[in-house]
């Protein structure tokens, strides 16, 4: 079984009626009407990396001859899923409660109008006074300070404003992706879990790689704010 | 240094519900209604992102434990030394993308193996700290919302990644070598 399987997979994956999964061509167009359900246009990104995960573990789980791994991790990890979600009800309904008091008393305001100059350059299309701003800063707070359960929910409030502003569309606004992009390589002051697995580990001077991380995390944050802006004006509306 | 960091972290949330609180409460907020209704859209909020967490940590749960990533690690270690990138340090940057939990396990193992104050364990630990979960946090915020069309978002955020490793092994050659 082995060697076929090596052999056969790549094959299958580059067979053309699978093609319409990865990217679109004109060559590839014929093929895409006659699969129900394949839209016109750009090809989620996501469809691509999730598909590749999945097969690529199913494939060298069939070669070392234990399927049983792929069973067993899909639905342990399916439950884990669940789990962390219902364990975030709490976090959730905590951090958007104190939220909504500091909303109220108009806490997130004065934030929203200290930092305006620095909003209304990362996140022009959004009016400084709307709520989606006050989540937004909330949410890169709580990512700086480090406060790792505060950033979802303020983070999942931010995209509901947005989405509002979005106008409820199936596609990103371009603040959403600025918005994703600072928190995927979001600037942390002091990395506490790191901190602490090397002060369990005995380390000398837990410390000293705040340093290095926080140089590391400036670069790819500006660097992507950078990308970000430029694919906003090459991507277009599109 | 320590001491500062973890007085910082002990004290950030309760000082912060405290002022929260009495300064909505001095300027005539209803504090617990208010509090009720804002705790409210936590549910709908956390369960609308279930299928999302389904999905995505079915996918990374299946590659990690089939070892895709030593398949990696083993056919690319020449390529790595040539770019003088420690071929140990490779299941690191590759999974911290896609799920946090899978990284610190690898962060904590390749300390524990190497020690914390060897280069590798400080490059780990510089890795480990200067990005987040790409993945996890595209699919998460915008599954909560409904968006399908990611644009470039996926491509930046990765890229945003491979810049931060990058940065993250000049430093530690710069700084610790």
């Amino acid at each position: 079984m082995n060697p076929y399987v090596v052999r056969f997979v790549p094959f299958f994956l580059f067979f053309k009626p699978m093609c319409p999964l990865f990217y679109n061509s004109r060559l590839h167009n014929k093929f895409k009407k006659e699969i129900p359900g394949a839209k016109e246009g750009r090809t989620n990104m996501m469809n691509f990396i999730w598909l590749f995960l999945i097969l690529s573990g199913c494939v060298l789980a069939a070669y070392q001859g234990k399927p049983e791994i792929v069973t067993q991790a899909a639905l342990q990890a399916s439950q884990g899923a669940v789990k962390y979600a219902l364990e975030l009800i709490g976090v959730m309904s905590f951090w958007l409660g104190i939220m909504k008091v500091a909303e109220e008393a108009g806490l997130i305001k004065i934030l929203a109008r200290l930092l305006k100059p620095f909003t209304k350059l990362l996140f022009p299309s959004i009016p400084s006074q709307h709520p989606a701003m006050g989540a937004i800063l909330l949410n890169l707070s709580a990512n700086i300070l480090g406060l790792g359960n505060a950033a979802t929910p303020f983070g999942l409030k931010a995209m509901e404003e947005m989405q509002k502003l979005n106008k409820g569309q199936e596609k990103a606004s371009e603040a959403m992706c600025t918005f994703l992009v600072m928190n995927t390589s979001c600037i942390t002051l002091i990395p506490t879990m790191v901190i602490g697995l090397r002060l369990s580990a005995g380390s000398q001077n837990p410390t000293e790689i705040v340093g290095t991380t926080l140089f590391a995390t400036t670069v790819g944050m500006s660097v992507a704010l950078i990308i970000d802006r430029i694919m906003r004006k090459k991507w277009g509306r599109g | 240094m320590i001491q500062a960091v973890q007085q910082v972290s002990r004290w950030a949330v309760p000082v912060l519900i405290f002022f929260i609180l009495l300064f909505a409460a001095l300027r005539g907020v209803k504090v617990y209604e208010c509090f009720i209704k804002g705790a409210e859209e936590g549910f709908s909020l956390a369960v609308r992102i279930i299928p999302y967490l389904v999905a995505m940590m079915m996918a990374v749960s299946i590659f990690r434990q089939t070892g895709v990533l030593q398949l990696f690690t083993k056919y690319g270690e020449n390529i790595f030394e040539a770019l003088s990138i420690p071929p140990d340090i490779i299941p690191l940057a590759l999974m911290r993308p896609f799920s946090g939990g899978g990284a610190l396990g690898i962060t904590a193992e390749i300390i524990n193996t190497h020690g914390p104050d060897s280069f590798l364990g400080r490059l780990a630990s510089t890795m480990q700290g200067s990005t987040d979960t790409t993945f996890f946090i595209l699919t998460v915020y915008f599954g909560s919302v409904g968006i399908k069309k990611y644009r470039y978002s996926v491509a930046v955020g990765l890229l945003a990644d491979l810049i931060s490793f990058i940065a993250a092994i000049y430093i530690c050659n710069l700084v610790f070598m």
